[in-house]
């Protein structure tokens, strides 16, 4: 064991001939942004999955807070202090913006086997879910139909319901997928204050966000990790070069 | 998007005063012609309007019943006949022993049946519930058609059963000769016997909406709009469904009770598959998860079945061409045609 938040030790997980995630460790260290970074089929999302509690790993282990995750499903995960956003974004969108955050508040404080005392008048659910929004800079949309929101408010909304949990560890799934330049920028700025907060592992495609937020990359290839470090030391490996960025992007870089 | 009703969207928090929307007027309206409908049929001698009143407020709370699993927590079960059936076949049953004077289904150290429905409606409510967690338990690992598909499988068991069972009549049914009692009401009186229904459909009306108000219905109306998002919220959504179905399948076999009650007889036709479709078809009528809709569809349907039933015996050619209106005109049901679209949908 290590002070790592979460530590990814060794995962396996092959598809037939199809090796999807070969011997990966990731550790995500408190106070940092790590950002996991590949290709497309490189194995980022089958990787997520196991670590969301979707899939099981053939092998390997994975630890939260010094705790195993393995035996654990999705909603115990979550309470144990694993947010997660998803890349495409899934949410309640007949619901209020409010009424989805305030679905992990509920989950933090305990049983939902509550049957009597009504919910929409309840401070001590709206209280937190509204501090969360109001960070997330929704204040202002808290009483809006998700099915209302723009794309880039509905990934906003997706940080906030993983928030709302006070997460150990936020997962958040190519949360720049499909912004707009100008709905990126946002996000980012909103990412940067994030992580005093909690430690983020950031799977993305946006390198201009990856290199911006980062403070350390691993990228996988092929389901590997074939390396890690800082910005500059991913710039300038030669393996990243060829696999990942191409020679343009560094030099432009 | 209208937001002129529903109440459990959330909206910045307000004093508890009570205001009436629009759905509530209907709602409301619903309960007072039933009420003062069979109160004058009383007064003017008609017995059998009074009856035909108890019948639309029994099978309205069957369809209360069906609606928490299928409008509420998006589980399409088609098998609900099974809860209404076995709550009629506790009725019938106690009866059957306390007329005799012999111990529950003649096990010898089990209690004799009783005439009393008090303990006949929690005797119903308990067994129903330990059959639905039974069925819920199996079936909740499927979705789709498959859940309705089991579900009815498993409806269909308990109806076969019934019908190889001769000590209660078998495919012949079983009689109440003496309508059961409760305390000194005389429940033979067709207006006391209504109102008895009525305030037992009131009172599953206001638990659904204490429930579906409360943490426990944030839940479920997450369980039934996005599972993923819930167990990623941190709750399982199984458990959730699960305690839903055992509620729903306690309620519909309550049902079950007061109409062998009324009827003075329980047969299998309860149980049928028909009766699941039955269920299902007011609960559609009246709109999918809308608290009140099973009302305005059981209304509608004991009433198409007097009225076109009178007419012509093939009624319900009649009633599929509503529903036909119904599922492709209107989908929110009766209700969404007069209160507008519900947020929920």
């Amino acid at each position: 064991m290590n002070e790592a938040v979460l530590s990814i030790q060794n995962l396996n997980k092959r598809f037939g001939a199809l090796h999807a995630t070969k011997d990966v460790s990731i550790n995500v260290m408190p106070g940092e942004i790590h950002a996991l970074i590949g290709p497309n089929g490189a194995g980022k999302s089958t990787l997520i999955a196991q670590i969301a509690g979707t899939l099981p790993p053939d092998s390997g282990t994975l630890w939260l807070d010094g705790q195993s995750l393995d035996a654990l499903s999705v909603a115990e995960r979550a309470r144990q202090g694993l947010g997660r956003s998803f890349q495409v974004s899934s949410l309640a969108e007949s619901l209020s913006v409010r009424r989805n955050v305030m679905m992990a508040v509920q989950a933090l404080q305990g049983s939902s086997f509550r049957f009597w005392k009504p919910v929409n008048s309840d401070a001590s659910l709206r209280e937190p879910a509204d501090a969360v929004l109001a960070q997330m800079d929704l204040g202002h949309r808290a009483d809006t139909p998700v099915a209302e929101l723009s794309h880039g408010e509905r990934r906003q909304v997706e940080v906030a319901c993983a928030l709302a949990l006070k997460p150990k560890i936020l997962l958040l799934d190519e949360p720049m997928a499909g912004l707009g330049p100008e709905g990126t920028a946002k996000l980012t700025t909103l990412l940067e204050t994030l992580k005093h907060q909690v430690p983020i592992l950031l799977i993305e495609h946006d390198m201009d966000a990856v290199f911006r937020l980062a403070d350390r990359i691993s990228v996988l290839v092929a389901g590997q990790v074939i390396a890690h470090g800082d910005s500059d030391t991913i710039r300038n490996d030669p393996n990243v070069r060829e696999a990942y960025l191409g020679d343009d992007h560094a030099e432009s870089a | 998007m209208t937001q002129s009703h529903s109440f459990t969207q959330t909206s910045p928090a307000r004093p508890a005063r009570f205001r009436l929307d629009r759905e509530g007027w209907i709602s409301l309206s619903l309960l007072l012609i039933l009420a003062v409908g069979a109160s004058v049929a009383y007064l003017a001698g008609e017995n059998f309007f009074v009856n035909l009143a108890s019948r639309m407020v029994i099978i309205a709370l069957a369809g209360v019943g069906l609606n928490l699993a299928l409008g509420f927590g998006g589980m399409v079960s088609f098998g609900h006949a099974a809860y209404f059936g076995l709550g009629g076949y506790v009725a019938g049953i106690g009866a059957f022993h306390a007329f005799d004077m012999t111990p529950a289904l003649g096990i010898p150290f089990l209690p004799n049946g009783s005439d009393q429905m008090i303990p006949l409606w929690l005797t119903a409510i308990a067994l129903c519930g330990l059959l639905a967690y039974g069925i819920g338990r199996l079936s909740l690992g499927t979705s789709g058609v498959y859940f309705i598909m089991i579900t009815l499988a498993f409806a269909q068991m308990i109806y076969y059963f019934a019908i190889s069972w001769p000590t209660y009549g078998g495919e012949d049914g079983l009689p109440i000769y003496i309508r059961n009692q409760l305390w000194g009401l005389n429940t033979n009186n067709s207006l006391v016997f209504f109102f008895l229904c009525f305030g037992l459909l009131l009172a599953a009306l206001s638990f659904c909406h204490r429930l579906l108000g409360s943490r426990f219905g944030a839940a479920l109306t997450m369980a039934r709009l996005n599972p993923v998002r819930l167990a990623t919220s941190g709750v399982e959504p199984r458990p959730i469904k699960l305690v839903a179905f055992v509620i729903s399948g306690m309620i519909t076999g309550l049902a079950g009770a007061l109409f062998a009650d009324l009827n003075g007889f329980v047969g299998t036709s309860m149980l049928d598959w028909h009766r699941s479709g039955e269920i299902m078809v007011i609960v559609i009528l009246g709109g999918v998860g809308r608290l009140y809709g099973p009302v305005a569809g059981a209304m509608l349907f004991v009433a198409m079945e007097f009225w076109l039933g009178g007419l012509t015996e093939y009624w319900q050619f009649f009633l599929g061409l509503v529903l036909l209106a119904v599922v492709l005109f209107a989908r929110g049901g009766v209700f969404g045609l007069l209160a507008g679209r519900s947020r929920h949908e």
